[in-house]
């Protein structure tokens, strides 16, 4: 067992699946040579080559194009879009093409790619690197989506993502690559090597795709989150002194639906929390779930505390940002209601 | 000063309904003009092979020039036979889209040599990654080498009848058939075309022998996806051929709203760096030299080769089209560079390996087989009787296993919900 961040966790798996798998390739902007803007595949050019590591050009249908071509011929890319904000330009490559390829040909060709995409804010990225597109992934049938809290999780999510035969999209919210992120922006962020799940197997493990885990058990309230959210969520929790249970989606397509329903059936109250704009968003999806399921459950309303529908503001990205002090006055509305 | 109002240009072709054919916008060469490059040429060199016209079959049918392939006249026929059975299947099942047994038909009638010629140069093992105008490919596959889908496979595919082995899923003519390299086709413009490059790179990181081929319109040549296909073929070198089809309409818009009339488009791929000829489309002997000459070049690692073939769509786009709405009639009887299937006939007839009542007489085989084999694949059904499957079909194929949200819809239809 090692200590790693985020980052090192990813590269550990790239590291891992490559060994036993000659099929992996892995490219992207900046990945090759120099490992990748948030550094995620250092090292992976000098141990495995440059014809199954390289720098591609600045095209991501480019990159996602290619990608659907070398997966139909057998391989198994592992594409890095540099920011999840610059998916669009491939979003056709994947909605009409990796998603849909096993449908359309009947099994004929597949298309099993994994696409890392660093998410979410909290880094002063302006609203071009800040950027949370869930839900515009898990609209699409044909696509898994991924998105991971932790290091362990990380690492073995991926993994699990890479040896998965269907496309994957693997989002990494940037700002817990290096520790977890409560959502104070003003207090000193706590690295990983602090953290239990900062504890990393060198070697290779699996996280199965579409179960959750619940990161806090509790009695009162169900917080629903994912990502960096998963923290601000447990933060919250401290903060209004409630017993709320935070469970960690980890798997947004497929959904893990059972170990939702069995929190709310038991606590009878929901709160969804995440980063991205509301209208829309995968906490609509989350709220008819609920609702669907567990409507005779629900003493309360089901909240949704989430960014707000403006493009991620610059200098007001702490306005914007839904943090702790939010999602704790959420949780207290829900046991007064 | 005086301003000069601006004014935005909106390019028209020189005809329109009403008016008399006129393609003095096409200039034709004299055929044997042109050099053959070596394989290693530098892009200088394919300047002028980008801007005019290859051709080697003249006005009489005769062979000219340094692109005369090497070729035998068995093998011509086998081409001649192969492009008069997909003009056949064409004719025919539109026919029976008109007769309202399916939603949708489109045809490849006056651009037949193009895909035959190239799916006879390939090898098996190799990719085609089409458009919807290539049927001429999986025809001919069948023809020479009797693997994949067959030409039933096809219509059944086209009747979305019990016997399409894509169950319904796909709208006609979008066929896939793996075993005879014909990758699925998709209906949004341009994607295969970065997909034909990341599996040519695919199969040089495995250090493989196999190539790619891929097409795509005119018109859609304006899409990312072809920018980004010559981006990534100019970096990386793979073994790719990168067809442009230049059938001078891309529904109702003509082949100038997707490109300046200053160059054309196979000069595009000189500025990337990549060797690029100029082809004349309706040449067989032309088209199978210059793909010959691509297809070598990419397995002898030499990397990508784009080849503009200039040709003329005689139908219309598709089923749902009216041509005679916005371009002259008869615009492909004026067309110069006349039709393929004729102009190979000729060709035959002046080597003495063929005659007219030959031809005829194969024109009548195909025809009947044609008839014959669709009055067996409607048998298996059409979309007028809708298909005998299992609601829940749908499903299958989403992913490699049906996810549990997937498995509650099932059962939601079980229940009648």
């Amino acid at each position: 067992m090692a200590t790693m961040n985020m980052i090192q966790a990813i590269n550990s798996a790239h590291h891992n699946a490559m060994e036993t798998n000659e099929d992996i390739v892995v490219f992207g902007e900046d990945v090759g040579y120099f490992g990748g803007v948030f550094r995620c595949t250092e090292g992976l050019q000098n141990r495995f080559g440059k014809q199954r590591v390289f720098d591609s050009p600045i095209s991501e249908c480019g990159i996602i194009g290619t990608a659907v071509g070398m997966a139909a011929y057998g391989l198994r890319p592992v594409v890095e879009i540099q920011f999840a904000d610059y998916c669009y330009p491939g979003y056709d490559q994947l909605v009409s093409e990796a998603a849909r390829l096993r449908h359309r040909s009947a099994g004929d060709f597949t298309a099993p790619l994994t696409v890392r995409m660093p998410t979410g804010g909290g880094i002063f990225g302006g609203q071009t690197h800040s950027q949370s597109p869930e839900a515009l992934l898990t609209h699409v049938c044909g696509l898994k989506t991924v998105i991971p809290s932790n290091p362990y999780d990380a690492k073995g999510l991926l993994l699990a993502a890479i040896e998965d035969d269907d496309p994957v999209v693997f989002l990494e919210p940037k700002r817990i690559y290096n520790g977890p992120f409560e959502g104070y922006h003003d207090r000193p962020l706590t690295p990983w090597s602090k953290h239990p799940d900062g504890e990393v197997p060198e070697t290779h493990y699996t996280i199965p795709l579409g179960k959750a885990k619940i990161s806090r058990a509790g009695k009162d309230v169900t917080i629903l989150a994912y990502g960096n959210m998963v923290h601000v969520a447990l933060e919250a929790v401290k903060v209004s002194g409630i017993d709320a249970e935070v469970i960690d989606l980890r798997t947004l397509l497929p959904l893990d639906i059972d170990t939702i329903v069995a929190s709310v059936e038991k606590t009878g109250r929901c709160i969804i929390v995440h980063e991205a704009t509301l209208t829309s968003g995968y906490g609509a999806e989350l709220s008819a779930q609920v609702q669907e399921n567990c409507f005779y459950s629900l003493e309360t309303p089901i909240q949704r505390i989430t960014g707000w529908d403006a493009p991620y503001p610059h200098s007001q990205e702490w306005d914007y940002f839904p943090g702790p002090a939010r999602v704790a006055r959420a949780l207290v509305r829900a046991m007064e209601a | 000063m005086k301003k000069t109002p601006l004014s935005l240009r909106v390019p028209e072709p020189l005809t329109r309904p009403g008016d008399a054919p006129d393609f003095s916008y096409v200039q034709i060469p004299p055929a044997g003009n042109d050099k053959k490059p070596a394989h290693n040429a530098p892009v200088s060199e394919f300047n002028d092979l980008s801007k005019g016209i290859i051709r080697v079959l003249d006005d009489a049918g005769h062979p000219q020039g340094e692109w005369q392939p090497t070729v035998s006249a068995d093998t011509l026929i086998t081409g001649l036979k192969a492009m008069v059975k997909t003009r056949a299947y064409d004719d025919r099942m539109m026919l029976i889209q008109r007769q309202g047994k399916t939603s949708f038909f489109m045809k490849s009638t006056g651009e037949e040599a193009i895909s035959v010629a190239q799916a006879m140069v390939l090898k098996q093992g190799d990719m085609f990654f089409p458009t919807y105008r290539q049927a001429g490919l999986l025809i001919t596959n069948e023809m020479i080498r009797g693997t994949g889908w067959s030409t039933f496979d096809m219509m059944c595919q086209v009747l979305s009848n019990s016997g399409d082995k894509l169950k319904g899923r796909q709208l006609p003519i979008m066929y896939s058939s793996k075993d005879a390299g014909f990758f699925s086709i998709s209906g949004n413009l341009g994607t295969q075309y970065t997909q034909a490059v990341g599996w040519a790179m695919a199969s040089a990181i495995k250090k493989d022998s196999k190539i790619a081929s891929t097409f795509i319109g005119d018109g859609s040549t304006a899409e990312s996806d072809f920018h980004a296909a010559l981006t990534f073929a100019s970096v990386y070198n793979p073994p790719v051929i990168l067809n442009v089809t230049n059938n001078q309409w891309a529904i109702s818009s003509f082949q100038g709203i997707a490109n300046n009339p200053e160059t054309t488009f196979a000069a595009r791929g000189v500025g990337y760096g990549i060797p690029s000829l100029r082809v004349d489309g309706n040449d067989f002997l032309a088209v199978y030299a210059a793909s010959e000459w691509a297809a070598d070049r990419a397995r002898n690692n030499f990397g990508p080769t784009i080849i503009e073939w200039v040709t003329y769509r005689s139908s219309g786009h598709s089923s749902s089209d009216d041509p005679s709405k916005y371009r002259p009639k008869d615009e492909e009887k004026a067309w110069p560079l006349g039709d393929p299937i004729d102009r190979l006939r000729e060709h035959l007839i002046y080597l003495g390996e063929w005659s007219q009542e030959q031809h005829d007489a194969l024109e009548k085989e195909m025809k009947e087989e044609i008839m014959a084999l669709s009055k067996e694949a409607q048998k298996l059904g059409s979309l007028t009787d809708l298909p005998d499957l299992p609601m829940k079909c749908m499903f299958d194929d989403v992913y490699k296993d049906i996810p549990p949200h997937l498995q509650k819809q099932i059962q939601r239809i079980e229940r009648g919900e």
